[in-house]
């Protein structure tokens, strides 16, 4: 399965569809697509729009009102001012705390991934399936069985609550899926391209990086995309092995939002849950087709 | 000597990954279940108490609400994204102008976290501000959509936002599985004079049996594993009322002193997970290695 079948029948290809003939049907076919494209919409419309009004408005109005006077005070409130436990400087601090986290972890297990991708599927040994096989069930299993001695892992590292200690739990955790997209990817380069570098001559990493690594661009692409989406949107291990003003934004988003104290803010809450969703939702709009090839590589088939 | 290096760089390069998962996942994990076969409260200890924990946990009412929450949760979140993903994958199949556009807009949420996608339906469904007041706001006096603070109907919040976040992945798989059958079958079913209906049912369908599965089993092990979702829309509450595995062995491992308790509910999920996923893993290895 690959996006590249996906993307056949836009440029008119003849895929599976069937004549459904008359106009009626046609246009009920489009009624029916835009209504569920608005069902998808109306959440994220609404969030922006309960974003730039003030509370008075909010009780007043409705979740699809658009804003009668436009108000950045809930934005900058999130972003600098809103208090999450006893901390008053926003989302901004866990933000940044976010990316500290997201770039160690993204380039460290897409690194090891794009090897170990290499040296299963180049270098095959006795058992490789075997082994593949065991690594593929560790992206698969409930984090629950882990925490317990992780934590105790970490605190015997000394790095129990910090940065270091969630970027390592995510390189750890983050491997199995970077190497199952790069071996599958490498699985369709032909053997013969390796067989003939190392007969020129060439070593174990000459090979790598004269012949596979030029052609990894796009699958470092998909890898870089699913890591940082899956990093950067994280929360139970960010709230497990995470201290305090070590947390990243999910999980100081979800203490603004869920433990204030006093009336709810809804529009606080709205504001903070956009800015800690727009870096993914950037990605997304600005290389969507990375990140669908990772979400169908990350269904195992690759 | 440069054979040697050549030999040996492999699993040099490998070693790292292989230590990792030898440690990190499956060392833990026979240490988890280890702590459950003992009376951890606070920190681990190992004083063996047999199946103790496992027929605490089974005899624990609030373990039969969260396993209860996540037949009900896990059941409907499939039924419900497969069901509307591959009807949007099949509309989206009929030459549709723009289809770019809408897949996009169709595939947004999983690109989000589920904090904020909590977030976002709390908001959406709150009584007091929300669906409830448009619809008054609308002229429907009458309408009553208080599910997020009802007891029994909680969970279905859960499962409207799971479903809203989960559709798009669901169609764009039925999507890329509708692409890859090849257009001779179905033209050999319509000159045999099979209508569009007979077409997708006993054509069409059937040759996307392998995504049906994938579908599946991503979905069964999203909904096992289903945690940040209730945390962030819920809590868990009313009371414990959308409860699920996750959130239990969460609260009793680390806010309750109950770690042996934890584990017990931990290596649960872990059988769980392993009944759906490892045949699955098999069969797609085994495949591959027969089409090799």
């Amino acid at each position: 399965m690959s996006v590249a079948a996906l993307e056949t029948a836009r440029t008119g290809e003849p895929g599976a569809e069937v004549d459904w003939g008359k106009r009626g049907s046609r246009f009920a076919v489009y009624a029916a697509l835009v209504f569920m494209a608005l069902v998808f919409l109306v959440p994220l419309m609404s969030m922006v729009f309960t974003s730039l009004k003030d509370m008075d408005e909010i009780r007043g109005g409705n979740l699809l009102a658009p804003p009668q006077v436009l108000t950045f005070e809930p934005w900058i409130k999130a972003w600098s001012e809103a208090c999450i436990s006893v901390r008053c400087d926003g989302l901004s601090p866990y933000f940044i705390n976010s990316l500290l986290i997201v770039v160690p972890a993204v380039i460290i297990s897409v690194g090891l991934g794009a090897l170990n991708g290499y040296v299963l599927t180049m270098w095959r040994f006795p058992g490789a399936d075997w082994v593949f096989g065991a690594l593929l069930f560790g992206c698969f299993i409930p984090f629950q069985i882990v925490l317990i001695p992780m934590a105790r892992m970490l605190g015997l590292m000394g790095l129990a609550g910090s940065i270091p200690g969630v970027v390592f739990v995510h390189v750890v955790y983050g491997i199995c899926f970077t190497t199952l997209f790069f071996r599958n990817y490498y699985a369709s380069v032909p053997k013969e391209l390796v067989k003939a570098a190392s007969v020129d001559g060439a070593g174990f990493w000459a090979t790598w990086w004269h012949i596979l690594l030029p052609i990894s661009w796009p699958l470092i692409t998909v890898s870089v995309i699913w890591q940082f989406t899956g990093v950067w949107n994280d929360f139970l291990f960010g709230v497990s092995f995470a201290a305090g003003d070590n947390q990243p934004v999910t999980v100081a988003l979800n203490n603004l939002v869920n433990t204030s104290t006093g009336v709810k803010e809804y529009n606080v809450d709205m504001a903070g849950a956009i800015i800690s969703a727009f870096p993914t939702l950037f990605v997304y709009v600005v290389a969507g087709r990375f990140f669908l090839r990772g979400l169908m590589s990350g269904a195992v088939k690759g | 000597m440069q054979r040697l290096i050549a030999r040996v760089m492999p699993i040099t390069v490998l070693s790292p990954t292989l230590i990792i998962t030898t440690i990190f996942v499956y060392g833990f994990i026979v240490f988890s279940v280890v702590l459950s076969f003992t009376g951890s409260r606070m920190f681990p200890r190992f004083t063996f108490v047999g199946w103790d924990q496992y027929t605490r946990l089974f005899a624990n009412p609030r373990w039969d609400v969260a396993f209860d929450n996540m037949l009900i949760f896990g059941f409907l979140y499939i039924a419900l994204s497969t069901l509307i993903g591959l009807t949007l994958a099949i509309l989206l199949d009929q030459k549709i102008r723009n289809e770019g556009v809408l897949r996009t807009i169709y595939l947004y949420p999983m690109a989000i976290s589920f904090i904020v996608t909590g977030v976002i339906w709390q908001w959406i469904m709150n009584p007091g501000l929300g669906i409830q007041k448009l619809a008054r706001d609308l002229g429907w006096e009458t309408f009553t959509f208080d599910w997020i603070v009802q007891n029994d109907m909680a969970i279905y919040c859960v499962v409207i936002a799971g479903v809203w976040q989960v559709s798009g992945y669901i169609m764009a798989l039925f999507l890329a599985g509708l692409r890859g059958i090849s257009a001779d079958i179905v033209n050999a079913a319509k000159m045999d004079g099979a209508g569009t209906i007979q077409t997708y049912r006993h054509v069409i369908l059937p040759e996307l049996r392998p995504m049906f599965l994938t579908a599946f089993v991503v979905q069964a092990h999203l909904a096992i594993k289903s945690y940040d979702l209730v945390v962030a829309l819920t809590k868990g509450g009313p009371g414990f009322s959308t409860e699920l595995p996750s959130t239990f062995m969460y609260a009793h491992t680390f806010t309750r002193n109950e770690m042996g308790l934890g584990a017990a509910s931990a290596v649960i999920m872990l059988c769980m997970i392993a009944a759906v996923v490892v045949p699955y893993l098999y069969s797609e290895i085994r495949n591959e290695r027969r089409s090799a």
